[in-house]
């Protein structure tokens, strides 16, 4: 088969993988190698493919010749669909005449089950340590764990990569057990915990050895099927809460289902895939990472899902009168942040303009304050943003306008009936 | 005191822009435009020459206040912001004035323009880290990119680091000027006139895989053309591979102006530099016969 072709197999089925980032590892040049870690924290976009998602990195499969038959994958052994499988040098020739042109950042390794997961593990690794090794590659490797792998070829893998990751896919054992009949959430954990724990080590090792072997540096990641089953916002995000905790996972990813299978177990294959659904979450799960929020704060049991129309910070907002009308010149770090319309960059930039005097309504907004969202909330020496004091109903009222205008495009289609 | 108006004309370097500055305060005048165009107007213009201890002398001043000033002036000094000059100039003025704390106003009408224009150049800086495009010649690297603000002394220690064992070179067709790299250093020269080679087949291979990749992974489903312009606006995709036609997913096509020795080629220019030095305004900046249009 010609290369092009495989590389149009193999793309295509690693296209609903929603993790694309190189960011997390920082290596510098090393003699003889080609190329580094990009040093920009947030990872370099490359390209913006049709869909308008960030590419870094060349994301494939090693093989689609799946010995599995997870209901919602297409690439699941009773699937009637053409099947093809990279061998090592033609994976290490792509990636490294992509990475010259600059066309991406490095590769991305996936794999659908090819016989066993160890078999599977096993040719990854072939792959991954001929780049490495013959080909000199230094560039950013994100390398997939297959649950069910022996913890030897996680650890074998983990020293080449920079970033590993499991998918848990579906969030709950339920539907796993549904669903994906060949994997359990004991053998998904499994290896997550390993990671966790030989990526602390290898940390730990090199505090002391500065040549001591760099087991995953950038740590690891995990996706999340959103829409396929029936867990709640609320499941789910402690699900993340969890696993950023307990597992010291760096990123969660989101993945709104797309339906690629008739099945009555799975939703309609003319359903939608819920995109709005998955822009919530992923504000959420940055409002956990870096706004402070708990999980229990954003959602409870009376309240176990988004509201659509409104962005979550919107939302906790509007619950918690009393925690408003924040005083920009006097509210910390902390407190300035739980302001809607306000982000990390500008509650900076006011901690260090108000050294010099009072700040003012009309400088919030040159600051960079999002002041359609922010008026509601905030009082400038002792002063409302907004004059007139509005009502719950109002401010709401407001507050939708505000956001219908400003949802990504591309979500905004979808759902627009609700604010209706 | 009684400030006469005039019109500085400087060479176009950033230490010239400085003496401007030590000029107006030796001669008590407020320039009401700073230019390096030679052909002026009605109004008095007076030349001013780079001295370096001039420059050296504003530069420490500068320094003494906050580390943060010079940089942040010259990365000013990079952008397209209009009347660049004159809007450092009058920073400086005012930085002067009100001292060190002055730079916490951050929203301050000289400063606030300043601040965005530096931000914009960063936002351009960070986008052609990813989506410049290099061609393989004969094992040599080379880019064209169309940016708004000069902005290759800033993607030099990238690019650098990224292709340290390789030789490579970057044209920048919008200011005519070109970094050039090979053998672990790197210039940058100013360059009239630079087009592309077709590719070999080897490269033209690369860029079909590529842009077979790039039209696969995007979700059909989940189509968003409008979210795609906005993260990477459409003035870049001209030189992109991944825009380029089908059949011609070469740059240009006819006049080969890089050959065998392409860098060496491409670096000729620089034993007799062209037209304006490196800060001179930007020249216009259209060539029709490259880059072919983008796909709506
Ligand atoms: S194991 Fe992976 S590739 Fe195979 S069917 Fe399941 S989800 Fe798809």
């Amino acid at each position: 088969m010609e290369l092009l072709d495989k590389l149009t197999i193999l793309s295509d089925a690693a296209k609903y993988d929603a993790a694309c980032t190189s960011s997390g590892a920082r290596r510098g040049f090393k003699e003889g190698m080609i190329g580094c870690t990009s040093s920009s924290i947030v990872g370099c976009c490359h390209t913006f493919s049709a869909d308008g998602r960030c590419v870094t990195l060349l994301k494939v499969l090693m093989s689609n010749d799946c010995s599995y038959d997870c209901t919602y994958c297409v690439n699941r052994r009773s699937n009637d669909t053409p099947r093809a499988t990279f061998t090592p040098r033609e994976l290490c020739e792509l990636t490294i005449g992509f990475y010259r042109r600059n066309y991406i950042e490095g590769l991305f390794l996936s794999s659908a089950v090819l016989g066993s997961p160890d078999r599977t593990t096993e040719q990854m690794v072939v792959t991954l340590r001929l780049l490495r090794e013959e080909y000199r590659f230094n560039g950013y490797i994100h390398a997939k764990a297959i649950p069910g792998t022996s913890p030897e070829l996680v650890t074998a893998l983990g020293l080449l990569a920079d970033r590993l990751s499991v998918n848990i896919e579906l969030p709950s054992e339920a539907s796993l057990r549904k669903l994906a009949p060949n994997k359990t959430k004991a053998a998904i954990l499994a290896p997550m915990g390993q990671i966790r724990d030989q990526e602390a080590e290898s940390k730990a090792e090199l505090v002391k050895y500065r040549s001591a072997p760099r087991f995953a540096p950038a740590g690891q990641a995990t996706q999340l099927i959103v829409g396929a089953t029936g867990e709640s916002d609320r499941h789910i995000l402690h699900l993340t809460e969890s696993l950023y905790g307990r597992y010291r996972l760096r990123r969660v990813f989101y993945s709104a289902y797309v339906p690629v299978v008739e099945n009555t177990l799975l939703p309609a294959l003319d359903t939608k895939p819920p995109l709005l659904r998955e822009h919530r979450l992923y504000q959420a799960d940055w409002l956990l990472r870096f706004y402070g929020f708990r999980a229990g704060e954003l959602l409870d049991e009376d309240q176990p899902d988004f509201d659509p129309r409104l962005d979550p910070k919107c939302c906790w907002a509007l619950r918690h009168p009393e925690f408003f009308p924040v005083e920009v010149n006097r509210a910390d770090y902390e407190t300035l942040l739980r302001v809607p319309g306000m982000g990390v960059v500008s509650a900076r930039r006011i901690l260090v303009a108000r050294r010099t005097g009072p700040l003012h309504a009309d400088d919030l907004k040159k600051l960079g304050v999002v002041m359609k969202r922010a008026q509601y909330f905030l009082t400038c020496s002792g002063q409302l943003a907004t004059p007139l004091r509005l009502s719950y109903a109002g401010v709401l009222a407001s507050l939708l306008a505000v956001e219908r205008a400003a949802l990504p495009v591309g979500v905004q289609g979808e759902q627009l009936s609700l604010f209706e | 005191m009684q400030w006469r108006n005039i019109i500085y004309q400087y060479d176009g370097s950033f230490d010239g822009l400085l003496c401007c500055v030590f000029e107006s305060y030796t001669q008590k005048e407020r320039p009401t435009a700073i230019t390096c165009d030679e052909d002026a107007c009605l109004f008095e213009i007076r030349s001013v020459v780079t001295v370096p201890e001039h420059a050296a002398r504003i530069s420490r001043s500068l320094r003494k206040l906050s580390p943060d000033v010079l940089p942040l002036l010259r990365r000013v000094f990079l952008t397209h912001l209009p009347d660049k000059e004159l809007a450092i100039y009058r920073f400086i003025v005012k930085l002067y004035r009100e001292g060190a704390p002055y730079l916490t106003r951050l929203s301050d009408d000289a400063y606030q323009p300043l601040l965005r224009a530096a931000r914009q150049l960063a936002t351009e800086v960070e986008h052609l880290r990813g989506f410049l495009r290099f061609s393989v010649y004969d094992g040599v690297l080379g880019a064209e990119i169309e940016p708004k603000n000069r902005v290759l002394p800033l993607l030099r220690s990238h690019f650098c680091e990224r292709c340290r064992n390789e030789s490579f070179f970057i044209y920048d067709r919008t200011h005519h000027e070109a970094l050039l790299y090979s053998g672990g250093r790197s210039h940058i020269v100013p360059l009239d006139d630079f087009r592309l080679a077709p590719p070999d087949e080897e490269e033209a291979a690369y860029r079909k895989l590529w842009k077979r990749f790039y039209d696969t992974i995007a979700i059909r489903e989940r189509e968003n053309p409008r979210g795609r312009m906005t993260k990477m606006p459409k003035r870049y995709w001209s030189t992109m591979t991944e825009f380029q036609p089908e059949n011609d997913v070469g740059c240009g096509d006819g006049q080969i102006v890089h050959d065998k020795h392409g860098f060496k080629n491409a670096a000729s220019p620089a034993a007799s530099p062209a037209r304006g030095a490196p800060g001179a305004r930007s020249a216009p900046a259209i060539r029709p016969e490259s880059a072919p249009p983008a796909p709506a």
